[in-house]
């Protein structure tokens, strides 16, 4: 999840992003609190604040997994909310709406993020990452292979997200240390407890992405 | 009510001394040699589960289908007085509102002996979190903004929210009182301790406590209910399908075929998803009322108020031994809460005391408080490892005052008898021995142990350092210490038992179909019985199907729990796959015109007895290509040896401590387990080491506080102030031994449960290894850094 490693970025997201889409899409635990205070000032420097009625439907076209959404939402809903209720993308989970367990982990941007804690107002013109977008057809992904073969779950239910916050290490981190995994999946609990198979996972996954 | 009250961890025990009838077909002798159990393979639900294609109760969908959300009692102890839906009945998108004066409303709650003790929507509050309204609405959001429009008022009333303030002879009774005593302290006696500590040359004596921890499965409690008429079917994330439709059918006054619950996926329970709960009934009754399906699920902050806890127990440990480290005499006194409406606040604490150790003299003591918080629920192995925390720590300062190697120290008082149970039966096997021999070899335990090194990292410790997640130069290395530790833990159930009924299809072209009523928690059950199938049938995994978990179309069990489903399915699996198997070979013998006992199953043929006999594919049988099926059903027989079957364990850790910031990490970590037969090494492993990513959280990090002074809350409302260890908290490659004693009596399958053993002694091994590192017992868990800092303090 986001956390300290990726504290040096820049956040991907345009203008428009409020303060608290800052503050809660950064990784949970005292090490992404770091994070957050340097990044949300960061932010609220030059963002420009668009202020919409909370009741009104807006119109918001969001690019999942490759295809463009067109749909009117709440400005309050949650991306999560919009991924799973209205485009059917149960593969990121809710488990606490709040940004504390990471179930919910898509990639924006190709940077891993809290889709609870995202509005889907603030996802326009960003391109989003699924579990579903991590398959080609019905084949696995990479990440997604790794985590069969070293059984990196149990209940399963926190899986996707630990898929994704992998699978965005990855991309920024082809060849991560133990360290830089650990902290890579920090913001994602997992309570069955399996953290020691996906460290495996995740080093497999490095492989195979390598090719 | 405590869903583990109706739910035998020793059926098998207790069926053997029941006599049961004889079977029609006689069990089948041990597998000796497996093709296929045993295997490391990966699960066969694997794709589902990390594909995101695994429909989880939370994933249903339903057209028309309204979401439901529930205003609960802000209070420790309040009185509801007033309660006006108006405001939010007539707000967007509502379409039902429950009330303490709704119909259903009534529906009883939270048994007790002498009838129920609460309501589905009582205007009595007896902890923060109980159910005053419920919302039903178009989207989520609406019904949230609807509960914040309902107006309730509160009397509210005096509170004792810690076993000190329910005991104060002032204090308001939770329940009926007179006072807070949940019924008489259990107390167990065997031998005489006066006389073991009479005779004992060293005697240690010590209070532990842990604190209440919460389960805090990632998939919330919650269900999509929907009603056809007079049938209602419930999609629930539940360890057990069946205990949830009797409740359902109980509460709302259905019969049992008409109620139908659907779970195949489940996203974690450890206890906490044995039944349902009140959600259930309230979604029902919500979309009854609007004719629609209804999704309720809890939100994270109301699962820790309301759904259950491990209760945080305080024992009194006082252990009497010879010079040669013979135990004496024990003597145990723990006393817990359960919270407003459970009794079983200190359930299952002293079986440690009572069963682990040869000791002739034991007395234990165990009192049960009710007090203003949430009721306790079964969580993960209940009491145990509360009571291997007071234990295992206790037996480690004796080994120190004798001078003597903890594992030595064990070592010297195993048993092969249970000397808990009536007439002291024998255990099936105990591997508790080569546990503690081949655990104390892959940790390398004596070389950790000797004399010098101790303060200083381990060369292998180093190295997990290195790899791990630490950071910090040779100031950091200064402050650090080191130290090792370990613990041994049994589980009282792990047996299985009645009842199970299990259905086997073998198919026209050969291939497979298990029909099973228990769930899968993630512990790898459809695997390894997929598994079981594959061995008996020989039909390789990928033609094999797994049906389960749904009322309506698979066969009555327990809920997956107790550590029984493997123990309680495997031996019925096998029995359905041998049924088929033997009308198999009989069909095919009649074709063939042998006798079938000549012949056996290979590689999805029929082969007859020696070189050049008969030999025909399952594919070629013409009477399964004429039926299109055979079926086979199994049942799971009671067990009849008479004996003790329980699991049991021993685990060493090697942690750092660094004394200027109390921090503790674990490095290295071996947990040696014997549970049977292993039936799957790699899920085997995996139970492993999420138990001791568990134990480490029990350890270190996990506490629910509540405010015993002001408001009496809860503190830890969140997953910020409740602690789960994240991937930075755990040993980052914990080993895992596996001990099989190749135990043939257990059952027909020779495998004992796994998952709740494996917890037992982890939270004890960490804080013996703080302890060996400190050079003083932190005896309150969480082990945090103040904690760790106030003993180094008082220390010097």
């Amino acid at each position: 999840m986001a956390s300290s490693h990726d504290s040096d970025h820049k956040c991907a997201c345009a203008g428009g992003l409020s303060r608290r889409g800052f503050l809660t899409s950064v990784g949970t635990g005292a090490i992404g609190a770091v994070a957050t205070a340097h990044m949300a000032s960061a932010a609220t420097a030059d963002a420009p604040v668009e202020t919409i009625d909370a009741g009104a439907h807006v119109t918001v076209a969001l690019l999942v997994n490759g295809t463009t959404h067109r749909l009117a939402v709440e400005p309050r809903w949650s991306l999560l909310f919009v991924l799973r209720e209205r485009l059917g993308l149960t593969g990121a989970k809710a488990g606490c709406e709040r940004g504390e367990c990471g179930a919910c982990t898509v990639l924006v941007d190709g940077e891993t993020r809290y889709a609870c804690m995202t509005l889907a107002v603030e996802a326009e013109g960003h391109e989003i990452t699924t579990i579903e977008g991590l398959m080609h057809g019905e084949e696995l992904g990479p990440v997604q292979r790794a985590f069969v073969e070293h059984d990196a779950m149990q209940c399963g239910y926190c899986t996707p997200g630990q898929v994704m916050a992998v699978e965005g290490l990855l991309r920024t981190t082809p060849s991560p240390t133990l360290d830089q995994i650990r902290e890579g999946v920090s913001g994602n609990l997992c309570r069955c407890g399996t953290y020691a198979h996906i460290f495996q996972a995740a080093e497999r996954a490095a492989e195979l992405k390598r090719g | 009510m405590n869903p583990y009250d109706e739910f035998d961890l020793e059926a098998g025990l207790d069926a053997a001394i029941a006599a049961a009838a004889e079977p029609d077909v006689p069990a089948p002798p041990p597998w000796r040699e497996t093709r296929v159990v045993g295997k490391p393979l990966p699960r066969i639900d694997a794709y589902e589960r990390v594909s995101g294609t695994a429909v989880y109760a939370s994933d249903v969908i339903l057209a028309g289908m309204l979401h439901a959300a529930v205003l609960r009692c802000p209070h420790a102890h309040a009185r509801v007085t007033r309660v006006d839906a108006t405001r939010a009945r007539r707000m967007p998108g509502v379409r039902a509102v429950l009330t303490p004066d709704s119909p259903g409303a009534d529906i009883p709650w939270y048994g007790g002996q002498k009838g129920p003790l609460s309501r589905l929507l009582d205007r009595h509050c007896r902890f923060q979190g109980e159910e005053v309204a419920a919302v039903a609405a178009d989207t989520p959001y609406q019904a949230h903004d609807a509960l914040a429009a309902i107006t309730v008022e509160y009397e509210v009333l005096p509170f004792a929210v810690s076993i000190d303030a329910a005991l104060d002879k002032n204090a308001t009774p939770v329940l009926d009182g007179p006072g807070n005593r949940a019924g008489d302290p259990r107390v167990v006696e065997r031998g005489d301790i006066a006389s073991g500590f009479a005779a004992a040359d060293v005697v240690v004596e010590e209070t532990y406590s842990t604190a209440t921890e919460i389960h805090v499965p990632i998939e919330l409690h919650g269900c999509v209910a929907k009603w056809d008429g007079p049938s209602l079917t419930v999609w629930d994330s539940l360890q057990g399908v069946f205990p949830a439709q009797a409740t359902l059918a109980r509460a709302l006054g259905l019969p049992i075929a008409r109620v139908r619950v659907i779970g195949p996926y489940m996203g974690g329970g450890f206890g906490a998803k044995l039944d349902t709960g009140k959600y259930a009934v309230i979604a029902a009754l919500l979309a009854r009322e609007t004719g629609r399906p209804v999704r309720l699920f809890m939100t994270r902050e109301d699962t820790i108020t309301s759904i259950g806890n491990r209760p945080g127990v305080k024992s009194t440990v006082k252990i009497g031994a010879t010079r040669d480290g013979t135990l004496t005499a024990i003597e145990f006194r723990c006393i817990g809460s359960g919270g407003a409406y459970s009794a079983g606040g200190t359930g299952g604490v002293d079986w440690q005391p009572l069963d682990l150790y040869r000791c002739p003299n034991v007395r234990t003591v165990s009192e049960n408080v009710f007090m203003n918080a949430g009721p306790e629920r079964p969580f993960r192995a209940p009491g145990h490892p509360q009571g291997a925390w007071a234990l295992e720590q206790a037996l480690d300062t004796l080994a120190s005052r004798l001078n003597m190697d903890p594992v030595a120290l064990r070592l010297q008082n195993f048993t092969e008898v249970s000397q808990a149970r009536p007439g002291q039966p024998r255990y099936s096997t105990t591997g508790l021995r080569e546990c503690l021999t081949e655990g104390a070899r892959t940790f390398g335990w004596d070389d950790a142990r000797k004399a010098g090194q101790r303060g200083a990292l381990t060369a292998s410790a180093r190295g997990a350092e290195r790899g791990g997640a630490v950071r910090g130069g040779a100031e950091r290395h200064a402050a650090e210490r080191r130290g090792v530790g370990m613990a041994a833990g049994m589980w009282r159930g792990g047996a299985g038992g009645p009842p199970s009924t299990i259905i086997v299809r073998l198919l026209a072209d050969g291939s497979a179909n298990l029909n099973m009523g228990a769930s899968d928690l993630g512990t790898g059950t459809k695997t390894v019985m997929a598994m079981v199938v594959a061995e008996e049938l020989g039909v390789p995994l990928e033609r094999i199907s797994v049906e389960h978990a749904d009322t309506g179309t698979t066969q009555y069990t327990g809920p997956s729990g107790g550590s029984k489903t493997v123990p309680t399915e495997a031996p019925a699996v096998r029995a359905a796959a041998l049924a088929v198997k033997r009308e198999l070979l009989a069909l095919a013998g009649a074709q063939l015109q042998v006798d079938p006992a000549t012949l056996s199953i290979e590689q999805g043929a029929i082969v007859g007895a020696g070189e050049g006999g008969p030999r025909l594919k399952v594919t070629e049988v013409q009477a399964l290509r004429r039926r299109g099926v055979l079926v086979g059903v199994g049942i799971r027989e009671p067990d009849t040896h008479g004996l003790a079957v329980n699991p049991f364990g021993a685990h060493f850790a090697e942690v750092s401590v660094n004394t200027r910031t109390g921090e503790v990490r674990v490095l290295r970590y071996v947990a040696a387990q014997e549970s049977g037969r292993v039936m799957n090494l790699l899920t085997y492993r995996n139970q492993v080491v999420g138990a001791v990513t568990q134990g480490a959280g029990l350890a270190l990090t996990e506490e629910r506080v509540l405010d015993e002074v002001h408001r009496g809350r809860v503190l830890t409302r969140n997953l910020y102030e409740y602690k789960v260890p994240t991937a930075l908290d755990v040993p980052p490659a914990p080993e895992c031994v596996a001990i099989d004693p190749h135990d043939e009596v257990c059952n027909t399958a020779g495998a004992k449960g796994l998952g709740e053993p494996a917890l037992i002694p982890s939270a004890a091994a960490i804080a013996n290894a703080v302890a060996d590192a400190i050079g003083v017992h932190i005896v309150d868990s969480p082990i945090t850094p103040a904690r760790v800092l106030e003993a180094l303090a008082r220390r010097s």
